[in-house]
């Protein structure tokens, strides 16, 4: 007899339950745990006091990325320059000494392969298809992208992890986000999950993990893939995957952390059978027409608060849900927006390349390749590019890709979160605004009163030439 | 975990929604290795504004929080639970929670309580003037006056709250199934143990 058609995500999920309670709660297993410096001192702490040791610490890989300066971590002579900040250095200090008392794999702030934790996890095979990854911080979402269900945990969970090597869960209901068609000349990932934002909104997900699909997906590579499940949590969603293919294996083949000889082909093997069963259910069905996805920027305070480029601030009185319409109202006051302002128009005198949303090699070319030849405007006051890792920044050297930025007039930097989040001196001033590839445009996020833009890489290096949002389809190729 | 059953007192009547954990705790007040101490940073925009609800002289101390749909949304930050118990809050009333906030809530004690806007409305009248109960044992929000909604919650938090259960202690009751699943996972899918191993390898 066949067995019921399962998507993606039930496989997975089936494939890491420990136990089921009779109320429906499940004991999950964890395969890979990443930690990182700002989520984690408590629950090593706590550890600590109730005598408990991490009971699959080969499971788990450490890196700082949230509170690390970007700015060089060595003196000339090699040696470690101390960070100013006295309350992240002791948090850094919390990392290094936990990770070796614990026996967990470290990752220290110099070491090459350093980076933000999303960037690194994927980068170093550690994250690989079909398998529970979780860590202190929402944007675990973005391993979906290798075909993982991942999702991010709060400091309890990172200590029950730590712990157990599980948690429990109770199963999620599943989203199906259909992409139909192509995306147009000059539109990319990060666009197009933009506008998948606008479409769901940011509750749309809640309870729910997404499945992107469609031939879009098929044909997106990883590090696209990964920007696309990186904001699946902007959508509400704890999780977003895309299902594995060859271009996720010969990605990750290779790669430290990842099987070898035949143990990488018995991975594949399995990896090949995880993809949603034909006729399997979604409990939900959203579908996208790829061909209306525009070049999309964010113009309020939340990340569904999306336009396309060519479009204009809205007003208030266009949303039919009144909380709505005073939540717009305020975020065009904090905004400093009219409504009706052709989005074009919008004057920006900051720029951040960089977050574990779009800050992978791909993501850096994009805006060279804009950026060469160019400068950034007089207007533009700071433009800085923070590549995702220290390989990333490596490989991006080799190509040529720092002189590009810097004879842009950008400021080219050591790896972290940077101004994504205002927790390192990257910030933003107040009531300034700032065209940022990250992920979040909350009030206060990337500084107290600093405007957020979100948009794609090409778009942040177009707004850095001509001083405000453009679309980037309109400069000519150098 | 401390026992929960019923909180009753004042509450702050916020009503907004898509409060997000940036707003709840900025990220400079995460640089800590503590839980203590974040009351002081805890909704520290709205704060900023005069005549916002947390600094109206009645609501100092209240337990409870309204607010609107979708609450604690965006980062994963427990800190925003532990700024709210530090600045005594011990439930938010909303239409909607993010996934991630109402489990750090249930973590750290913090009742989630899910009503529907209409409710909630109702309730954000009420808190102007009056206080509020929440019941965990029998499910209902009551007011002073007629009110009682009903609420659901999940089976498996109540009964550990209501009984201060630790949820770390009771998974590692269930050890042995746990080195079964490791067995049985170590036989089926041999290469999800070896990540340091092969990463030593390749070195």
């Amino acid at each position: 007899m066949a067995s019921k058609p399962r998507t993606l995500y039930e496989k997975i999920w089936d494939a890491h339950v420990v136990e089921r309670q009779d109320d429906g709660t499940c004991l999950v297993y964890i395969d890979r745990h990443l930690v990182h410096e700002v989520t984690s001192p408590q629950a090593f702490e706590a550890l600590r006091l109730a005598g408990r040791k991490v009971r699959r610490p080969d499971l788990t890989l450490a890196v700082p990325d949230h509170n690390l300066p970007t700015t060089p971590r060595t003196a000339p002579d090699g040696s470690r320059l101390p960070i100013a900040d006295k309350q992240s250095a002791a948090q850094l200090a919390a990392l290094e000494a936990n990770a070796p008392a614990f026996g967990i794999d470290y990752i220290d702030a110099v070491a090459p392969e350093q980076g933000i934790v999303h960037v690194v996890g994927p980068e170093q095979g550690f994250s690989l298809p079909g398998t529970t990854i979780v860590c202190g911080d929402s944007h675990t979402a973005a391993h979906g992208g290798v075909g993982a269900l991942a999702f991010g945990i709060g400091t309890s969970e990172v200590e029950h992890v730590l712990a157990t090597q599980t948690l429990l869960l109770r199963p999620s209901k599943t989203m199906e986000v259909r992409v139909e068609g192509e995306l147009g000349p000059g539109v990319t990932p990060k666009d197009l999950i933009l506008h998948i934002i606008g479409v769901i909104g940011t509750a749309g997900g809640t309870g729910y993990v997404i499945e992107y699909r469609g031939e879009v997906f098929e044909k997106m590579s990883v590090e696209g893939r990964l920007t696309v499940c990186n904001m699946s949590i902007e959508g509400g969603a704890r999780a977003g995957l895309i299902p594995p293919d060859q271009t996720v294996f010969d990605y990750l083949e290779g790669r430290p952390y990842a099987p070898q000889g035949e143990a990488w082909d018995k991975a594949v093997d399995w990896w090949r059978s995880l993809a949603t069963d034909e006729g399997a259910e979604f409990d939900k069905s959203v579908v996208i027409d790829a061909a209306a996805v525009e070049p999309t920027v964010s113009w309020g305070t939340s990340p569904e608060d999306v336009v396309a480029i060519g479009g204009t601030v809205p007003s208030p009185a266009v949303f039919e849900d009144a909380a709505k319409r005073e939540a717009v109202a305020k975020s065009l006051d904090y905004m400093g927006l009219a409504p009706g302002t052709p989005m074009e128009q919008v004057k920006v005198e900051n720029i951040f390349i960089g977050s574990c949303t779009n800050s992978r090699i791909e993501d850096l070319r994009a805006a060279a390749e804009v950026l060469k030849g160019r400068r950034k405007a007089a207007s533009v006051r700071w433009a800085i590019a923070v590549p995702g890792s220290g390989l990333v920044k490596r490989q991006a050297e080799e190509e040529g890709l720092d002189r590009i930025f810097t004879d842009a007039g950008f400021e080219w930097r050591e790896p972290g979160c940077s101004a994504c989040l205002a927790m390192n001196p990257d910030k933003v001033p107040p009531g300034e605004r700032c065209a940022s590839t990250s992920n979040r445009n909350f009030v206060g996020r990337q500084g107290p009163g600093a405007r957020t833009h979100l948009l794609s890489p090409a778009m942040a290096a177009a707004a850095a030439v001509t001083g405000h949002l453009t679309d980037v389809r309109k400069l000519s190729p150098k | 975990m401390k026992q929960v059953s019923t909180i009753s007192g004042r509450a702050i009547p916020l009503g907004l929604k898509n409060v997000d954990t940036d707003v709840i705790i900025p990220a400079h007040w995460l640089k800590t290795v503590s839980r203590e101490g974040l009351g002081k940073g805890a909704f520290e925009t709205i704060r900023q504004a005069p005549g916002n609800p947390f600094d109206v002289e009645d609501f100092a101390g209240a337990p409870i929080l309204i607010a609107g749909d979708n609450f604690g949304c965006g980062s994963s930050r427990e800190h925003a639970a532990w700024a709210m118990l530090d600045m005594g809050l011990t439930a938010v009333i909303a239409p909607s929670f993010s996934d991630i906030f109402s489990g750090n809530a249930f973590k750290n004690g913090i009742l989630a309580v899910e009503l529907p806007q209409e409710q909630v409305d109702r309730l954000l009248e009420v808190a102007k003037d009056h206080p509020i109960t929440i019941d965990l044992e029998n499910q209902v929000v009551t007011t002073p006056f007629q009110d009682r909604f009903p609420f659901e919650v999940d089976p498996f938090r109540k009964h550990c709250l209501l009984n201060g259960l630790d949820e770390i202690g009771l998974t590692l009751e269930r050890d042995a199934a746990i080195e079964t699943h490791e067995r049985v996972r170590a036989d089926s899918l041999p290469w999800l143990d070896t990540p340091t191993r092969n990463r030593r390898e390749h070195a």
